[in-house]
């Protein structure tokens, strides 16, 4: 039994969390977030992709690193510590479909580009605002795609976009694709802006996989949504400390009061003994499939709605100036906000857990 | 991150359940007049296996093996799986015994252990006092050497089933003039003397486990000290820590917690359907396995980092208070689902609890878990100071934690 990292994936976290202190501290945060058509910064991307982070759980046949799903969510975690608007959400997701769900000839074709980059993807999923469940897809399985999928990270700028279809089925649509029209939603996160696509005889190829495939492509995305919330969570409760060190009320720093001591050890003790929810259910994704998806649904649960809850109660820690657009935790309140909501609320994934459990 | 055994560990395991196998059957013993007799003799056997009283020298009756947590951790499992009785639970063998192997003399250590060990010795603590109990610091019972002797006066309280025990470890003061902490010494004493007075103090389940201990002119000779005079606050701090990291920080007891609370849920019915069907049960029940799977896994992770020898971080500090949170979480739940029961009084310990009534006992007793070995409050105040590293509170420098 060992339930730890390992080195080398300290090493990536380290590696990540370093570059994205350097390229994006919270001046640059902001700027991307009050940018006016929300695009990710193509460089902070760009040096991510250097990173490798794109390709790490894509086999090594197609230019990926082999990794596992711990280790992308890793990295997800360290994204959603800082907060990076980037596309990676989208885009390790989409290639995961393509990953579980394509043909040889499909992922020889879109694997390669898609691990160093050099083709940047996202993923199309919701249908009518909360039918996230490959079961309530309704997009017919075609070859020419007619409906409307919303909540679509980082349309704007993806070259391509794995689109879930009737019966758990994929279809990829290439950018500028004939009957694609995308229309930018007013997300309230702005580090992942999304949009409503509408196809109209969208020419689209049909992955190979069905609805299994499909079921763990949505697994690993709770799992990824719910590390990204840990990382968000962890990051809230360092400010809302750090904060409490440094200001001072009535001739001492605030955090020597014990009232906001106790509300500070409160939000860490929901937080910290947590991290094991996204660990054990990537864990289970790449070996225990039997518990893969009552574990992915449980942790994307409870994580997204305790950082939604930390988030909040940083802000309050904070007094005034949290409520501030000029300070961080803003940012970080929106990010869970899209994480409780993305994918499916809590209740939604606990009453999923619930029936997995054979309750 | 690798959540299976080695082959080593594998063949350790299968040794410890074919041990339990030929030696142990839990419903035989269950039901047999000579229940004591039958576990002190598996704890003999498995101390000569190596299995209990790993850390303890042989000569004070452990088995003596090379620290290895992962061999503890599965004869946890197994022996928790086989019904097994492990090392006698208590304050004896958690606090005494360890405290007495760091600190105490020669004589102490040949005296007390074994017999503690093989549950002949009973111990009660004595480190609370009616002023004393968060700020432990402040204690009042005096002793003064008189002739060979530690001449005791003062009063204890908390102390748990001290009316049953043979002696009690204290923590008192022997130097008046010295500052706070300073002037402390942990004393060992014989409670069967005259001048001593036990009263149970009967608490809220309606049980009487805790007591309250007055010294009159109690005696105890002057090498009944642990360490030297002055040096009681030391002492204690050394069993402090094996009493957090020994019976509180568990996660099992939680998981299984959870997993009754379940069963109840399936077997309580609500709107003439098993409440477990029911969506806000379903809800509220799904929020708490959150909670719940998180700890097991936040234990995971702690034990891991143990079994490498690397410091837990912040998270040890956490159990307690996750616990506890759960615990009391469970008894919200549970109240809901056993209705008009809640109007019931539990069944005492010992007692047999025909029905739901005895959730009431899980609903007080999570309320005492919320108090006992240092309030949920003091525990944040832990996770805040040490932990995250926010200023003490000035008011609060010299104080510890404890209730037992």
């Amino acid at each position: 039994m060992n339930f730890l990292l390992s080195p080398e994936q300290i090493e990536i976290q380290t590696a990540v969390a370093r570059y994205l202190d350097a390229e994006c501290p919270s001046t640059r945060l902001h700027e991307l977030f009050d940018a006016p058509d929300g695009r990710a910064d193509p460089r902070l991307w760009r040096g991510l992709l250097d990173l490798g982070v794109a390709g790490l759980a894509l086999p090594e046949a197609y230019g990926g690193m082999g990794l596992e799903l711990v280790d992308l969510a890793l990295v997800a975690e360290t994204l959603g510590s800082r907060a990076a608007p980037t596309p990676f959400l989208g885009h390790v997701i989409a290639a995961l479909a393509i990953s579980l769900a394509g043909s040889e000839a499909q992922k020889q074709r879109w694997l390669p580009g898609l691990a160093d980059g050099s083709i940047t993807a996202t993923v199309a999923l919701a249908e009518d605002g909360a039918a996230w469940q490959p079961e309530q897809w309704r997009v017919a399985a075609a070859s020419a795609l007619t409906g409307h999928k919303s909540f679509v990270t980082h349309a704007a700028q993806a070259d391509l976009i794995v689109v879930g279809l009737e019966g758990g089925r994929f279809g990829i649509v290439r950018a500028g694709a004939d009957g694609l029209s995308i229309t930018p939603q007013d997300g309230i996160d702005r580090t992942r802006p999304c949009a409503v696509l509408a196809f109209d005889r969208t020419p689209a190829e049909l992955l190979e996989g069905g609805a299994d495939a499909a079921a763990r492509l949505c697994d690993a995305a709770l799992v990824l949504a719910a590390a990204d919330a840990f990382g968000g969570a962890s990051r809230c409760v360092e400010m809302a400390v750090d904060y409490a060190k440094l200001r001072r009320q009535f001739g001492v720093v605030i955090g020597q009061f014990q009232a906001l001591k106790h509300q500070l050890a409160d939000m860490a003790t929901d937080i910290e003994p947590a991290r094991g929810l996204y660990w054990y259910a990537a864990h289970a994704w790449d070996r225990l499939p039997e518990q893969a998806s009552r574990s992915a649904a449980q942790a994307k649960a409870h994580l997204a709605d305790r950082y939604l809850h930390v988030a909040r109660r940083t802000v309050e820690a904070h007094g005034g100036i949290g409520y501030t657009w000029e300070f961080d935790v803003q940012i970080y309140l929106k990010r869970a906000m899209f994480d409780y909501a993305w994918l499916g609320v809590p209740a939604l994934h606990r009453s999923r857990a619930a029936a997995l459990a054979g309750w | 991150m690798d959540l299976s055994y080695s082959a080593e560990s594998d063949a350790f395991r299968r040794d410890v359940a074919a041990f339990l196998k030929a030696n142990w059957d839990a419903a035989a013993a269950a039901a047999a007049p000579d229940r004591r007799e039958r576990e002190a003799a598996l704890r003999r056997k498995a101390v000569e296996h190596g299995y209990l009283y790993r850390g303890i020298p042989r000569q004070y009756g452990g088995s003596e093996q090379q620290p290895d947590i992962l061999k503890a951790h599965i004869i946890r499992e197994e022996f928790g799986k086989a019904r097994a009785p492990m090392e006698i639970p208590g304050v004896g063998v958690q606090m005494v015994v360890p405290t007495l192997l760091e600190c105490g003399s020669q004589w102490q250590r040949d005296f007390f252990v074994a017999r503690t060990l093989n549950g002949e010795f009973r111990w009660a603590q004595g480190y609370s006092e009616p002023d004393a109990g968060s700020d432990l610091a402040s204690v009042r019972t005096s002793a003064e050497l008189v002739d060979g002797h530690w001449v005791i006066n003062g009063q204890k309280t908390w102390s748990s089933l001290a009316h049953k025990a043979h002696y009690m470890f204290a923590l008192v003061r022997t130097d008046r003039t010295a500052r706070k902490h300073a002037g402390l010494s942990y004393l060992l004493l014989d409670l069967k003397q005259p001048g001593v007075t036990i009263r149970p103090l009967k608490q809220i389940t309606g049980d009487a486990e805790f007591c309250e201990v007055f010294f009159d002119n109690v005696r105890t000779p002057q090498d009944w000290i642990v360490g030297a005079p002055g040096e009681g606050w030391a002492v204690s701090k050394t069993t402090l820590s094996h009493e957090r990291s020994g019976f509180i920080g568990s996660a099992a007891t939680s998981v299984a917690l959870f997993g009754k609370l379940v069963e109840l849920a399936r077997h309580t019915m609500l709107n003439g359907r098993p409440a477990i069907e029911d969506p806000l049960v379903r809800e509220r029940l799904g929020v708490l396995d959150g909670y719940v799977s998180a700890h097991q896994y936040s234990s995971y992770r702690q034990f891991s980092m143990a079994a490498h020898g690397q410091d837990a971080g912040i998270a040890p500090l956490m159990n307690k208070l996750v616990n506890t949170r759960i615990a009391d979480d469970v008894a919200a739940i549970a109240r809901d689902l056993i209705g008009s029961s809640l109007m019931l009084a539990p069944p005492l310990a010992g007692g047999r609890g025909a029905g739901n009534e005895k959730w009431v006992n899980q609903f007080m007793g999570s309320l005492g878990l919320a108090i006992a070995g240092g309030t949920s409050n003091i525990q944040r105040n832990l996770i805040a100071e040490r932990g995250l590293g926010l200023p003490r509170d000035p008011s609060n420098a010299d104080s510890a934690v404890v209730n037992a």
